[in-house]
């Protein structure tokens, strides 16, 4: 049972996905996919983008869609691995070797947690027709676990760990995740912070700053820490 | 003597319900959420997890794919004695770790901070956490597991008593519109804070306030009680929801806890336990019968004593 998207629209893609399938996405869209994703982080990064090694496998053909993830895996006696459950974590943090990562990989859709910055998108993205889904909720787990169908490959899991290391991964109704980035380079969660922002003047009309400071510290609410 | 065996047992299977079962008291809370939020985009988040706490059930397949850190909360009756010592109990809570990390399983989270080393099984050095607290009757022991989010949500700060109760208000508000933005705090999270005590402290106690009380109890001092519904309010009217999409879902419960502190001082911390609040709790008496719960009743009159001695019929 997929959570019911009510009034969001719903839309089920191929992994690899086809360019033109994502220029029909909008922010805030549901997502579900099927086929082909492989997980790379900053393990991963580091290796390929700053140590320049190659690929162990052909990513290109293989599949675009890069999941910013580390599952919660067991590999077995028998070199199985039993998967259970899988989340995102913080894209943001992968910023410096994302560009690079695009050109290496020819990845179109990076899946995460919450997004990268918009200078991110209008930079590295949108020159590439590539777009960013967002886990939901942070995260659902188990839901995600459920999609995985099958553990295709593992690379690099002696060098860099469960967390760490190249899962490829058949998947199948594999979800929810929501548009937060489309083809444009707009931001689902720059719209949200906008909204939210009108409001926290008021929020902390009467209230003063700490007596101590600490250094670095803005008083503009519309910044972020990331 | 409370058997070594059964400790172990035990605990490995407090990591797993810890890391499978919602407590029913979270999962009410969020439901009552659910009712409210009216963000579409937040209530669409809620309605997610809501599926995937059953996902999670059902399977028998952890909620959160990110471990966290998972952690071990200790409390001993006073005459509690365990086969083995304070030293085979904790290689007891060693071993759960780690054999629950490859049964369950649980992602390997815990590495060395600088040279990463990853023994795969969620066990280093100071790792798990592992606290203890006492209780003056009783041969028992009860075992609390947490798998406590290890990235953001989390702050301290100096405050002093001319910022008053608007500092610890807008420290609050600070904390909830840092994190909370894109979701980062994996909010509606159990807000806990830690008012007072020295700096380490204050950051045990918030992180014990939203760890291991249940939502809907209330600080035994009225005054704090009252404090921590008027924050429950203010954290839920920012305008943001799950996932900082707009909405009124940051906050399912806010838990206080006090410390003696510094007399010119006012220090707080602020913790968030997520969406995935995941913690279990069991009882363990000498004769080896075991009774499960996920309140883990950590925060007791004895606990939150005052005076020099303890006494009981005065601090009731």
């Amino acid at each position: 049972m997929a959570a019911d998207s009510g009034k969001l629209k719903e839309v089920r893609l191929r992994a690899p996905v086809d360019p033109a399938a994502l220029g029909e996405l909008r922010i805030g869209e549901v997502v579900y996919l099927d086929g082909v994703v492989y997980t790379a982080r900053e393990g991963v990064y580091k290796k390929v983008v700053e140590e320049g090694c190659d690929l162990p496998l052909d990513l290109a053909a293989l599949s675009n869609v890069n999941f910013h993830c580390s599952p919660a895996a067991t590999v077995n006696d028998d070199g199985g691995y039993t998967m259970g459950a899988v989340s995102a974590t913080a894209s943001f943090r992968f910023s410096k070797w994302i560009e690079r990562w695009f050109d290496i990989s020819g990845a179109k859709m990076i899946i995460g947690k919450g997004g990268m910055s918009a200078a991110d998108y209008r930079r590295c993205f949108v020159p590439r027709g590539a777009v960013y889904l967002t886990t939901v909720g942070y995260g659902t787990g188990a839901l995600l676990g459920r999609g995985v169908k099958r553990v295709r490959e593992v690379h690099w899991i002696r060098e860099l760990g469960i967390a760490h290391a190249l899962w490829v991964l058949e998947v199948e109704k594999f979800g929810p995740f929501i548009v937060e980035s489309d083809v444009e380079g707009n931001s689902l969660f720059d719209r949200e912070n906008a909204k939210i922002a009108k409001g926290l003047p008021d929020l902390y009309r009467d209230s003063k700053p700490a007596i101590l400071g600490r250094y670095g510290e803005t008083d503009d609410r519309s910044d972020e820490v990331i | 003597m409370i058997p070594i065996k059964t400790v172990e047992e035990v605990a490995e299977n407090l990591m797993e319900r810890a890391a499978i079962d919602i407590p029913e008291d979270y999962l009410g809370g969020l439901e009552e959420m659910a009712e409210r939020e009216e963000g579409e985009l937040a209530s669409f988040v809620i309605r997610a997890m809501i599926e995937n706490y059953r996902a999670a059930s059902d399977d028998r397949r952890a909620m959160c794919g990110d471990t966290g850190v998972p952690r071990w909360y200790v409390k001993m009756g006073n005459e509690a004695a365990v086969e083995d010592g304070p030293v085979g109990l904790e290689g007891a809570l060693r071993r759960a770790t780690a054999q629950a990390t490859a049964a369950v399983p649980l992602r390997p989270n815990r590495v060395h901070p600088l040279w990463r080393t990853d023994h795969g099984n969620n066990v280093g050095i100071n790792a798990p956490e592992i606290e203890y607290a006492y209780e003056p009757d009783g041969a028992w022991i009860d075992l609390t597991a947490v798998h406590k989010g290890g990235l953001f949500g989390t702050d301290y700060r100096m405050l002093f008593p001319g910022d008053g109760i608007d500092g610890i208000r807008r420290f609050l508000i600070d904390s909830l519109v840092a994190f909370g933005r894109r979701g980062l705090a994996c909010q509606p999270a159990i807000i806990g804070i830690g008012l007072g005590g020295s700096k380490d402290i204050c950051m045990v106690l918030g992180k014990q306030a939203a760890c291991l009380r249940i939502v809907g109890d209330r600080n035994p001092d009225p005054r704090i009680a009252e404090l921590e519904l008027e924050l429950t309010e203010l954290g839920n009217s920012i305008g943001m929801g799950a996932m900082g999409f707009a909405g009124n879902s940051m906050v399912i419960d806010c838990h206080i806890e006090a410390g003696y502190c510094h007399t010119g001082a006012m220090p707080m911390s602020v913790h968030a336990f997520c969406l995935a609040s995941r913690r279990a709790t069991a009882r363990i008496q000498p004769d080896g019968s075991v009774c499960l719960r996920t309140d883990p009743q950590w925060f007791t009159p004895y606990k939150r004593r005052e005076t020099v001695e303890w006494q009981p019929t005065a601090e009731n």
